[in-house]
C-alpha cells in the first residue's frame, strides 16, 4: 500500500482533503484507486455547483464498475481538475498530485475536523479488509 | 507443463479473417438477376435526381456468395457459444437452448406473419400469448401478466409505472424507492426514469436483506421496494414474507426482479410469499436465446389490484371464442411496446413451458440448484466464498486468496478460456470485492461441471507457480488478452479505409 500522506484528511468513503484557509483540494485515495482498477472516466460538475457534505459530486468509472465520489464536507466547486477528460489514468498514476478532483470553497470549517487523519483512515481501511 | 492440465480444450485451426471491405475485389458479384422483360426506365425518371447515388457505391464490399458464407462462417469459429459448453456467466441464466422451441418458432404462421394482421386472421398468434400470458401467471401465482416490455429492464419499468399508476390513483405517488445493495443495476435506473429516487437497503453479514434497517427506512414516501430473489448473491430471502409484510403495512408496494426465476420456478410462487409486481426474463430462465442470440422478453406479472393498470391492448375472448384486442382499459399506463413485444421469443417460450410442463418445470429448478451448490462444495476449499452456505441457482467466489499471488478475478477468468470455458460474471455483485459469480444452470452434465471444477482448481495451482502466465492468459486464443483499458480511455468507434488517414 502507498504511503498515506500525513498532511491530508481522509473520509470513510475513501476522499482525501487538502485543507488550505476556506479552501480545499478534493480526489481519491490511493486505497480507493487501487480497488477500483484503472480509471477509464471521470465525472466531475461545474464550477460554481454547491453540495452539502457526504452528497456524490461526480463519479469515477474504471473497467469494473462506476463509483460515486462524495462531498468530504459542504461547499462550492471553485476550480474543476480538466485534464482528467483526456487523461482519467491521473488518478490511477499520482491520486494525491495530478489525479485531484475540485477545489472547493469550505462553507464550515468546523467540518474539517470531523474527517479522518491519516493514522486514522489507515486503521480503517485496515478493518474493512479484515471484515 | 500447465498446458497437460487443461483437458476440455486443445488448440486448433482458426483462419485469419479480415474485413468484408478489405476482401472486395472489383467486379465479384453475389447474385444474378435476370433480363427484365419490360422496357427498361432511367433511374433519375423513376427517382428523384437527389434520391440517386452517382458514385456508384463506392466503397461497398464486392463479393460473392461463398466469399461471404465463408467470411461469417470463419467469424464464428472465434466465437464460444452455449452450443459449445459451459457457459457460467452468473446472473445471466446462459443455459441451452431446445432445438423444439427454434422449430415450432420459424413454423410459417408464426415465423411470417405480418404484425399489423387484424386480429381475427392472427388468432393462432394472440392464442400463443394469451396461453403464455396464462402460464407465467400460473408459475409466479400472480393475477395478469403483459408479454409486452422487451427486456427485464423494461419490465421494471413499467412495473414501476403501475406502481405509481395505483399509487397516484391513491392520492400520493411517493417519492422513494427502496432497493437493497445486492440488487442490479438497472434496478435504481429504471426508479429514477420512473421519477423516485432511490435509497439503498443494507443487506446483513449473510448476505440477507436487514430487517430492522427495512423498518427505519419504511415510510409514507416510500412507493416500492424493488428485491431480487434469490438475491445476487445467489440466497433467498429467507425473511421474504416478513419483507413483503414491513413494505404492505407500510402502504407501499413489492417489486420482484425475476432475473433468478431460474432458482424458484416450478417450486414456489412470488405472490404466495407476497410480491405484488415482477418481471420474468424468457430469455434467462425459459430458455430462448440469451446475449447476442437474443433478442429478449420481460414480460411483468401482477395481483388482480395493479390488473388495471397493465400495458393495453390485452388480449381477451370474446363470447364467440374468439381473440380480440381489447383497448378499452382507462387505467392503463398505456403501450410500452409496438405490438406483442419480441414475439419469436414469446413462441419459443411457450414452447419450453409447454415440453417441460409442471414437473418438468420444477426438475429444471432442483437440477440448476444441485449443480450450483455441486461447484460451490467442490471449489469451497480452493477459492475464498464471501456469503458461505447453501446457495440457490448460482455462486459467488472471489479472488481474496490468489491476491497473494497478485493473481486478480480477471486474470483467473481470462484463464479459464484457455481451459475452453466462458468466463464467470467477473465483479458484480458490488458489495464482493473481486466477484466470480458462476451460474451453471441446469443444462450442465455433471461430467461438464467437473471440468469446470478441475479447471479452477489448476488454475488456482497456476497462481501459486507461475502468476506470471495468468496475468498473460488467454494464450491459446485467436487473440491474447485485449487492452480493455486502452479501449474504453480512448475507444476507436470508426472503421476507416486504410486509405489517406
Amino acid at each position: 500500500m502507498a504511503d498515506t500522506p500525513e498532511d491530508l484528511s481522509y473520509t470513510k468513503d475513501h476522499e482525501w482533503v487538502r485543507v488550505k484557509v476556506n479552501e480545499a483540494t478534493v480526489g481519491i485515495t490511493a486505497h480507493a484507486q487501487d480497488q477500483l482498477g484503472d480509471v477509464v472516466y471521470v465525472e466531475l460538475p461545474k464550477v460554481g455547483d454547491k453540495f452539502e457534505s457526504s452528497e456524490p459530486f461526480g463519479s469515477v468509472e474504471s473497467v469494473k464498475a462506476v463509483s460515486e465520489i462524495y462531498m468530504p464536507v459542504s461547499g462550492t466547486v471553485i476550480e474543476v481538475n480538466e485534464t482528467l477528460n483526456d487523461s482519467p489514468e491521473l488518478v490511477n498514476e499520482d491520486p494525491y498530485g495530478d489525479g485531484w478532483m475540485i477545489r472547493i470553497k469550505i462553507d464550515n470549517p468546523a467540518q474539517v475536523d470531523a474527517l479522518l487523519t491519516s493514522i486514522e483512515y489507515d486503521d480503517y481501511i485496515k478493518e474493512e479488509a479484515a471484515e | 507443463m500447465s498446458k497437460n492440465r487443461i483437458k476440455k480444450a486443445t488448440t486448433h485451426v482458426v483462419q485469419n479473417e479480415g474485413l468484408l471491405f478489405e476482401e472486395s475485389r472489383p467486379g465479384r458479384i453475389g447474385y444474378s438477376i435476370p433480363k427484365l422483360d419490360v422496357p427498361e426506365q432511367p433511374d433519375d425518371q423513376l427517382l428523384d435526381r437527389r434520391l440517386v447515388r452517382d458514385d456508384d457505391l463506392e466503397g461497398m464490399p464486392e463479393l460473392s456468395e461463398v466469399d461471404v458464407i465463408r467470411h461469417f462462417t470463419r467469424l464464428s469459429t472465434w466465437n464460444y457459444c452455449i452450443d459449445h459448453g459451459l457457459y457460467p456467466l452468473g446472473s445471466c441464466t446462459m443455459k441451452y437452448n431446445p432445438r423444439i422451441n427454434e422449430k415450432i418458432a420459424r413454423i410459417e404462421g408464426f415465423a411470417e406473419l405480418h404484425p399489423l394482421t387484424p386480429a381475427r386472421l392472427a388468432q393462432g398468434a394472440l392464442e400463443v400469448i394469451h396461453h403464455l400470458e396464462k402460464c407465467l401467471a400460473q408459475i409466479t401465482g400472480l393475477a395478469a401478466v403483459t408479454s409486452q416490455p422487451a427486456a427485464g429492464a423494461q419490465g421494471e419499468m413499467t412495473g414501476l409505472m403501475m406502481i405509481r399508476a395505483a399509487l397516484t390513483e391513491r392520492g400520493n405517488p411517493r417519492k422513494k424507492v427502496l432497493i437493497p445493495d445486492s440488487a442490479h443495476g438497472t434496478n435504481p435506473a429504471s426508479a429514477v426514469i420512473c421519477g423516485y429516487t432511490v435509497e439503498t437497503v443494507p443487506s446483513r453479514s449473510d448476505g440477507l436483506t436487514d430487517l430492522d434497517e427495512l423498518r427505519k427506512q419504511m415510510s409514507e414516501d416510500v412507493a416500492a421496494l424493488m428485491l431480487t430473489n434469490p438475491n445476487t448473491l445467489g440466497k433467498f430471502e429467507q425473511n421474504i414474507r416478513e419483507i413483503c409484510g414491513i413494505v404492505h403495512e407500510g402502504g407501499g408496494f413489492v417489486y420482484m426482479d425475476g432475473a433468478n426465476m431460474n432458482a424458484l420456478a416450478g417450486v414456489t410462487k412470488p405472490a404466495s410469499f407476497g410480491i405484488d409486481v415482477m418481471h420474468l426474463n424468457l430469455h434467462k430462465t425459459f430458455s430462448t436465446p440469451h446475449g447476442g442470440g437474443g433478442p429478449g422478453a420481460g414480460p411483468v406479472a401482477v395481483t388482480a389490484e395493479l390488473e388495471p393498470y397493465l400495458p393495453f391492448p390485452r388480449i381477451s375472448r370474446a363470447e364467440d371464442g374468439m381473440l380480440a384486442l381489447d383497448f378499452d382499459r382507462p387505467k392503463s399506463v398505456g403501450r410500452v411496446r409496438a405490438f406483442f413485444g419480441n414475439f419469436g421469443v414469446l413462441v419459443r417460450a411457450l414452447a419450453y413451458i409447454l415440453t417441460h410442463g409442471d414437473s418438468g418445470l420444477r426438475e429444471a429448478t432442483e437440477t440448476a440448484v444441485l449443480n450450483a451448490n455441486y461447484i460451490a462444495h467442490h471449489l469451497k476449499d480452493t477459492y475464498d466464498v464471501p456469503y458461505p452456505g447453501r446457495v440457490m441457482h448460482e455462486v459467488v467466489f472471489s479472488d481474496k486468496r490468489q491476491l497473494k499471488y497478485g493473481v486478480r478475478n480477471a486474470d483467473i477468468a481470462k484463464r479459464l478460456i484457455d481451459y475452453g470455458f466462458y468466463p464467470p460474471t467477473m465483479s458484480f455483485p458490488l458489495v464482493v470485492h473481486g466477484a466470480l459469480m458462476v451460474e451453471p444452470t441446469e443444462t450442465e452434465g455433471r461430467e461438464e461441471l467437473d471440468l469446470f471444477i478441475d479447471a479452477m482448481k489448476s488454475i488456482d495451482g497456476e497462481a501459486s507457480e507461475d502468476p506470471a502466465l495468468l496475468k498473460h492468459a488467454p494464450l491459446t486464443t485467436k487473440v491474447g488478452r485485449l487492452d480493455e483499458v486502452t479501449a474504453a480511455r480512448k475507444p476507436v468507434l470508426k472503421w476507416r479505409s486504410g486509405k489517406g488517414d
